[in-house]
């Protein structure tokens, strides 16, 4: 099927001009949804969507343009257009397309036939498993939020004037639910999901047990009061944060002075005990691929190695303006040229698992959800501030549940403040894996 | 878009397997931006998205596919889709027949962006490039951003309904890094209209300039912000994204029948303090949330959530308020045509008050003064809400003084309803917004005016 997608892209580079670069990346995607509620499908949704991304560089200025449609009309249209903004950008002596460089792209199998195959009945049952196994969990669940079945299958090719050709394809699936817990006027909720790349892989009962348990153990929550506490991340919330940290890490961050570890290569800019690595070409990582977004093999990368930063990442523009070159970094859809991110970041886990970590803790919290970190964290000065929710620690055990507060401290504090790195390492249907992490002395905001 | 006899054939596709509701919605997007940084005009992106997603409504189920393909065959095959998703029971043939609905914004679009050369759009990067970094020396970086669409949209229903719209959007956004013996902080303005690119004859890209290289020249003087609960003013303008988290979401009525909002059942209950109304009114013209009709082809209007602190009633759209057998309150909206639609709020604010601003501030004691907010999220089921201070001071002794660091806010929507306890007479509506539900983005607005919360959780670092 590749193949098919391989040729549209060689069809608008072949109009290229003398003297122009011309890349084309051209994306297809078949995708389901299945929303259930009370026992009933409340929608299905399927869906092939496909798109061209052409980018135009002539005489050191980039074009760019993009359309949700494989039609040969449009797509000379677009090409039209990517060439006329061309004229527009200023001339960059660093502005180019990736050349090929050598690396072989990693031999990883992504796509499951399994999926194409699996009924949407089949799908659906999924699902209402999951509603089920959430609804009986506990006398006390009220109900569910949402539960849902989400799949896809994506391919996409990359063809360049500059000699790249790559293409790829995946597929993706995992059921995710939210539960609703009830005791008299209090309701609280709770996330389970599992991610797989084919529906075999997926555990509904296992998302719904975890949902149960995260909305029942908050029921009777308390606002806890403000004090500094050592706080201990699920690995849902580390990965939230680590998708954070790899923003600081962004050599194209780096270049235009909005990293906050810019001038610290090579020095100690976290807890020794952490080892962050960007690693897509591990095939249990969600977003793991073979290729990047300019069509570049995809590697494993240490950008942190036991708390010495050692790395940051680049795509080809972005690495040739720092004069070196690209780490296979390049991020993107069809309707953007490539901006520079990690994307499978992970820390090496550490030996302990979430118990023993828990039964050295004397005063802490648990933390098991953040809201509010697009507003409240500001990956360029590090200052962070999220809302929490989770369980009290006490004397080595869980204690009360606590909502209605905040955790802050900032980027650069929190990696130093690292005490405790978790044996649980999670992947989760996002960029980012997770795994338990133990912060000192964050601050707790409340009453 | 479609001709009607072609719209008429392909519903009549959709219910052939007994559907009870079809619906298409068709849309043709073309999208334009610039993009300035670190003094570069890196590039301008055109963009085109066109297609149709087709539903087909079964008893509580709904089908649904989309389709890059508008001809006939095209739409016909993902009306078949859509049908056998939903999988309904009995066959038969339903006669189709619609009616054309005429429905205008009530204001004309006076320069399409498409008509405006993009040389005009690049040198207005260039000019605000210049302008913030000309602020002070400690700007050490800017970026610039320009953006506009046009969407036209088609909806057509079994229950005959046929309307359409066309919708101009235009934006510009500055943001800038300061840099200081601190560190760096950063600011940020924009604004975003539902006009064309008259918004430059009508705002000042220089003083947004001005302000968001100002913004982070002042947090590189700030202190931490305190951690504890105290009173909280909010800026006029610039806050309007509480009510958004606090109460908008919860008032959703597709989340308030799942027994997912704190505020179900509530009809009728004084639910905030006595002189707060808020609406929801997707009729406002020019603004970002403005709509003619809504993704699902019903007339945007003003609805009042709360009145005088009174919960007066949700949002809904087409398939909740079916069932409810009410009339949709124009609230049923979509990220594209790839989506299916859900409730969504358009512009949302709050009403002024009498109280001079001033005279708010001068009798807060000791609290934070909260001059612009950044974005926010909210669990509707527990009405825990966070809002970020991207612009915020101390209050001592009824005067503002020292500048805060960022953080988040967080409070419990109706808690914090009962605890307003002073309100402007300065009503302004604020920048534009994107509000993100279900994976879905819609341009919203809001607005408020000066306002005070007794008592909030600040989220800083300091004792």
């Amino acid at each position: 099927m590749s193949e098919e997608l391989l040729a549209v892209a060689d069809r608008v580079v072949a109009m290229a001009r003398p003297g122009e670069q011309v890349e084309a990346v051209v994306v297809r995607g078949t995708d389901t949804e299945i929303k259930v509620y009370g026992g009933e499908v409340e929608s299905l949704s399927s869906a092939q969507a496909q798109g061209v991304g052409i980018r135009v560089v002539i005489d050191g200025r980039q074009g760019f343009a993009y359309a949700g449609s494989l039609d040969a009309s449009v797509i000379a249209e677009t090409l039209a257009d990517a060439r006329d903004n061309a004229g527009f950008a200023t001339f960059d002596e660093f502005a180019g397309l990736a050349e090929p460089d050598g690396v072989t792209p990693p031999q990883i199998d992504l796509y499951r036939s399994a999926l194409e195959t699996f009924s949407p009945e089949a799908k659906v049952a999924l699902a209402m498993e999951m509603e089920r196994a959430v609804l009986a969990a506990d006398r006390r669940i009220a109900g569910i939020e949402s539960a849902e079945y989400m799949d896809s299958i994506s391919e996409s090719a990359v063809v360049t004037t500059t000699g790249i050709r790559s293409a790829g394809r995946e597929s993706n699936c995992y059921v995710a639910t939210y539960a609703m817990a009830s005791d008299g006027d209090d309701t609280q909720t709770g996330f389970g999901f599992s991610v797989g790349r084919e529906p075999s892989q997926l555990d509904p009962e296992r998302a719904a047990a975890e949902a149960a348990e995260r909305a029942t153990r908050m029921l009777g929550a308390v606002q806890p009061s403000s004090g500094r506490l050592t706080v201990v991340l699920d690995p849902w919330v580390t990965a939230q944060f680590l998708g954070l940290i790899g923003y600081t890490l962004n050599g194209d961050a780096v270049l235009k002075g909005r990293s906050l570890f810019a001038d610290r290569m090579g020095e100690l800019v976290a807890s020794p005990l952490l080892t962050l690595v960007d690693d897509p070409t591990d095939t249990r990582a969600f977003t793991a691929t073979d290729a990047d977004g300019e069509g570049l093999a995809a590697r494993r990368n240490v950008l942190i190695e036991n708390g010495v930063l050692t790395r940051f990442v680049h795509n080809a523009q972005s690495a040739r303006r720092a004069g070196t070159t690209s780490t296979g970094n390049a991020v993107r859809g069809f309707k953007s040229t490539p901006d520079v991110g990690c994307l499978a970041v992970s820390l090496l886990p550490g030996t302990s698992d979430p118990a023993a970590l828990l039964a050295g803790i004397s005063d802490g919290v648990l933390v098991q959800e953040v809201s509010g970190l697009h507003s409240g964290v500001n990956p360029v000065s590090g200052d962070f501030s999220t809302g929490a929710e989770g369980i009290r620690i006490r004397n080595g055990e869980l204690a009360e549940p606590v909502r209605e507060f905040t955790i802050a401290s900032t980027l650069q504090k929190m990696l130093r403040d690292v005490r405790a790195v978790g044996s649980d390492l999670q992947f989760l249907p996002m960029s980012a894996a997770g795994v338990t992490l133990v912060v000192d002395d964050l601050t707790i905001s409340g009453s | 878009m479609i001709d009607a006899s072609v719209l008429e054939r392909v519903l009549g596709s959709a219910l052939r397997t007994g559907g009870e509701f079809a619906e298409v919605f068709a849309e043709d997007r073309r999208s334009s931006s610039a993009l300035l940084d670190d003094g570069r005009v890196e590039e301008l992106t055109s963009g085109r998205d066109r297609g149709a997603g087709i539903r087909v409504v079964v008893g509580d189920t709904t089908g649904f596919a989309h389709t890059a393909d508008l001809s006939e065959a095209g739409l016909i095959a993902a009306a078949e889709a859509a049908a056998a998703a939903a999988r309904g029971g009995g066959g038969g043939v339903r006669t189709i027949a619609l009616a054309r609905q005429q429905r205008s914004r009530g204001y004309e679009i006076e320069i399409a962006p498409v008509e405006v050369p993009k040389a005009r759009k690049v040198e207005l990067l260039t000019r605000a490039d210049e302008i913030a970094r000309s602020t002070d020396a400690a700007i050490s970086q800017v970026s610039v951003n320009y953006g506009d669409s046009l969407r036209r949209i088609l909806v057509a229903n079994s229950d005959g309904l046929l309307a359409e719209d066309e919708t101009v959007r235009t934006f510009f956004a500055v943001s800038c890094v300061a840099t200081g013996d601190t560190g760096m902080q950063t600011g940020r303005e924009s604004i975003g209209h539902t006009i064309g690119f008259e918004l430059f004859d009508r705002y000042d890209i220089d003083e947004l300039a001005r302000r968001a290289a100002g913004r982070a020249i002042t947090k590189l003087a700030a202190r931490p912000a305190p951690s504890g609960q105290m009173p909280v003013v909010i800026g006029s303008g610039g806050g309007g994204v509480l009510f958004h988290e606090a109460c908008g979401h919860g008032l959703e009525a597709d989340l308030v029948s799942k027994g997912a909002s704190v505020f179900g059942g509530r009809v009728g209950q004084q639910v905030a303090s006595r002189g707060v109304t808020v609406v929801d009114d997707g009729t406002m013209s020019r603004e970002w949330g403005n709509i003619a009709i809504d993704d699902e082809g019903n007339p945007a209007q003003r609805n009042v959530l709360i009145e005088d602190g009174i919960l007066t009633d949700y949002m809904w759209d087409q398939l909740r308020a079916r069932k409810e057998g009410r009339a949709s309150s124009g609230n049923g909206r979509r990220q594209s045509y790839q989506h299916l639609p859900m409730v969504r709020m358009t512009n949302t604010y709050l009403l002024a008050g009498t109280e001079e601003p001033e005279a708010i501030i001068a009798s807060t004691e000791k609290g934070v003064y909260v001059k612009h907010l950044g974005g926010g999220q909210v669990n509707t089921a527990t009405g825990d809400f966070v809002f970020g201070m991207t612009e915020a001071y101390l209050i001592e002794n009824g005067e503002v003084t020292e500048p805060l660091r960022e953080g988040n806010l967080i409070g419990n929507g109706p808690e914090v309803l009962q605890r307003i306890d002073a309100l402007g007479n300065d009503f302004a509506m604020g920048p534009p917004g994107t509000c993100g539900k279900d994976g879905q983005g819609v341009p919203v607005g809001d607005g408020v005016p000066t306002l005070r919360v007794s008592s909030l959780t600040i989220g800083g670092t300091a004792a």
